[in-house]
């Protein structure tokens, strides 16, 4: 099991309310599968998605992260397990606007220690992956909405993760784009990357082989033929 | 760190305008220490080379009364001060920094010379030993020193320096002729120079006053033709070379002490002293330095404004790539690699205006030397230091900006707008 959450609840302090965001959240995810947490905004998803991601810490709960309890870890340790175990796709890609695309993919192996030969050699491997081979030097701004969310798709693979975590990674993309994107995302799970992604859409959702439903903080498991067929 | 300071270069070069403005207070502090700082220097290196002039490294040894040269002219020997031996002479020869010594008589002169009806005013007799020329490394420039038969025989001869022969001679040719010292016939045998040539520079009236009586010129005789002009009565000034400047303190201070050994005289504030030009030229180099220390305080205070403007921009840069700095570290940056970043990069800022600070000063000292006429003396030292210190101020400065940077919650971060 790459993912295992027991139990967790996260509350928000508001002035002198505490508002509960995650009330008993349990999830499972097994190696290999395609996960698509999917809820209005305002339901915690987008915690959810901090939690698993070790952005933040729940307020009770456990968490194991491929067996590792993750919620013991320092500062330090949750950096290093972001780094080599998590790989993030953002909304808004979140691309250094002033580096190429390569350079851009290569960020997080520097972060790890890579040398500079093998940090090029293993971002253009990631961007061929994802089909940005003739791109490689390429500014984001000189890259369409759908290119650059591939740039940061092969940055957040770059580093060999044991999940790839997505939050709303089409909310900025034109429908053609959109779905070009979720090829990919196809694709990297039949060669076997761990997906979990974060949406509202139900289109999208019907992307990933298993839907788990979330509002107001509590979740719901739905197969994934009943989200289709809706 | 080679990347971190790649890519600092890239983002200074990114803002040009904000980057240049940021390090104007910088560049304006340092500018101003390194002008100020070559100027010091430049006065301090003359002040040193006019006062120890050609640098033939002697150091003169006469007798004191309390502060002041023991006025010989109207009182004589006093009691207790017995004339220097040969002996004492050795003793002071064998002094480890002392090279050579030799003893001399000198009097001040107002009309004692004269050439037919031209007279030597404000120069001075030397009665001087025969290896005194050799030791003091003068050059013969024409006819020749005294000799042996010169002492034997009691002969009357004269030797001159340019000045006192261009003052008496006035450009005719002196050897042979007569001049008359004190009433006394003396034949000039011969001309000499200093080793080296020197010119004092003079930019003000006190070094006018403090360089002038060394242009008077100087009338040398056998050091045994003196009791003939002047009487017995005359206590002698030694001379001691060294072979390295630095030696001339040590030197100077260590004869005293051998002659004021053999001294039995009843006032204690009599002695024998150095007139020891290294320490001359420090006490005036410390005058010169003190007045100046101030200016590079009020300096100093330019590169704290500057400081708090670097700290300043780093804060709004912060601001401004909050997304950036929260997108590194949900990828895995440490905190510790966004804190080296932002440092880096204000300490790459102030440096770099730090360098342009002492390129700037350089110009200024140049320009000043040239307006004014002192002398400049830009030293390595000094331009590296203030370097190095400006990029102390960018570490200092930059800390809380950069902890600011690195502290920020990813999440935030990552929204910010």
């Amino acid at each position: 099991m790459i993912l295992n959450l027991q139990h967790i609840y996260k509350d928000y302090q508001q002035d002198k309310l505490v508002v509960p965001v995650l009330k008993d959240v349990s999830l499972q995810v097994e190696e290999g599968e395609y996960v698509a947490i999917m809820g209005p905004s305002g339901s915690g998803k987008t915690t959810l998605m901090n939690i698993i991601g070790c952005l933040d810490r729940p307020t009770a709960g456990e968490y194991q992260l491929a067996g590792e309890d993750i919620l013991r870890f320092k500062d330090k340790e949750m950096s290093d397990v972001r780094l080599r175990s998590i790989g993030f796709v953002f909304q808004s890609f979140h691309l250094m606007p002033r580096s190429s695309a390569m350079d851009n993919v290569a960020l997080p192996l520097s972060y790890a220690g890579v040398k500079k030969k093998e940090r090029r050699e293993r971002a253009v491997k990631a961007l061929e992956r994802v089909g940005l081979g003739d791109r490689v030097n390429f500014k984001p701004t000189q890259l369409s909405g759908g290119q650059k969310q591939r740039v940061a798709i092969a940055r957040a693979m770059v580093n060999n993760p044991k999940i790839l975590l997505a939050d709303e990674p089409t909310g900025a993309l034109d429908s053609r784009s959109g779905k070009q994107i979720m090829e990919l995302f196809s694709d990297l799970n039949k060669e076997g990357v761990t997906i979990v992604m974060i949406t509202h859409d139900r289109a999208i959702a019907s992307n990933a082989k298993r839907v788990v439903r979330i509002i107001d903080g509590e979740i719901t498991e739905e197969d994934r033929e009943e989200a289709s067929n809706e | 760190m080679l990347e971190n300071i790649r890519l600092s270069f890239q983002g200074i070069w990114s803002h040009k305008m904000r980057s240049f403005l940021t390090m104007l207070g910088i560049i304006i502090g340092i500018a101003a220490i390194i002008a100020i700082v070559s100027t010091i220097q430049g006065t301090n290196e003359q002040i040193k080379q006019n006062l120890i002039g050609s640098g033939d490294n002697s150091v003169t040894v006469q007798m004191h009364q309390g502060d002041y040269t023991y006025e010989y002219n109207y009182n004589g020997v006093p009691e207790g001060v017995p004339v220097i031996s040969q002996e004492m002479l050795d003793e002071v020869k064998a002094i480890s920094e002392v090279k050579d010594a030799t003893l001399f008589l000198s009097r001040e002169t107002y009309n004692d010379i004269y050439r037919q009806n031209t007279g030597l005013s404000g120069g001075k007799v030397y009665g001087v030993e025969k290896d005194y020329f050799n030791i003091c490394n003068f050059i013969v420039t024409d006819g020749r020193v005294f000799d042996e038969k010169d002492y034997k025989n009691f002969r009357k001869v004269a030797v001159l320096d340019a000045d006192s022969a261009e003052a008496l001679f006035s450009g005719e040719d002196p050897i042979g002729k007569t001049i008359e010292i004190k009433q006394e016939p003396f034949v000039v045998i011969g001309l000499v120079e200093k080793s080296s040539k020197f010119e004092p520079v003079i930019n003000t009236i006190e070094d006018y006053y403090m360089y002038s009586q060394r242009s008077s010129g100087i009338v040398y005789v056998p050091s045994n033709e003196w009791p003939a002009l002047y009487g017995f009565d005359m206590p002698q000034n030694l001379i001691v070379t060294v072979d390295s400047t630095e030696d001339m303190t040590a030197a100077g201070k260590k004869s005293a002490d051998v002659l004021n050994g053999y001294l039995t005289v009843s006032d204690d504030t009599m002695k024998y002293k150095a007139i020891d030009l290294l320490e001359q030229a420090k006490d005036i180099q410390d005058l010169s330095q003190s007045t100046n220390m101030m200016l590079i305080w009020i300096a100093g205070i330019s590169l704290l404004v500057g400081g708090i403007g670097v700290m300043n921009i780093m804060l709004v840069s912060v601001t401004e790539r909050t997304q950036e700095i929260g997108l590194k570290k949900a990828i895995g940056a440490r905190k510790i690699r966004i804190l080296g970043q932002f440092l880096t990069e204000a300490a790459v800022l102030t440096s770099l205006g730090g360098l342009l600070g002492v390129i700037t000063g350089i110009v200024l000292a140049e320009v000043i030397s040239k307006l004014t006429g002192t002398p400049v003396a830009i030293s390595a030292p000094a331009a590296v230091a203030a370097v190095l210190f400006s990029m102390v101020i960018g570490i200092i400065f930059g800390l809380l900006p950069s902890y600011k940077a690195a502290n920020l919650n990813p999440i935030d971060a990552l929204r910010h707008e």
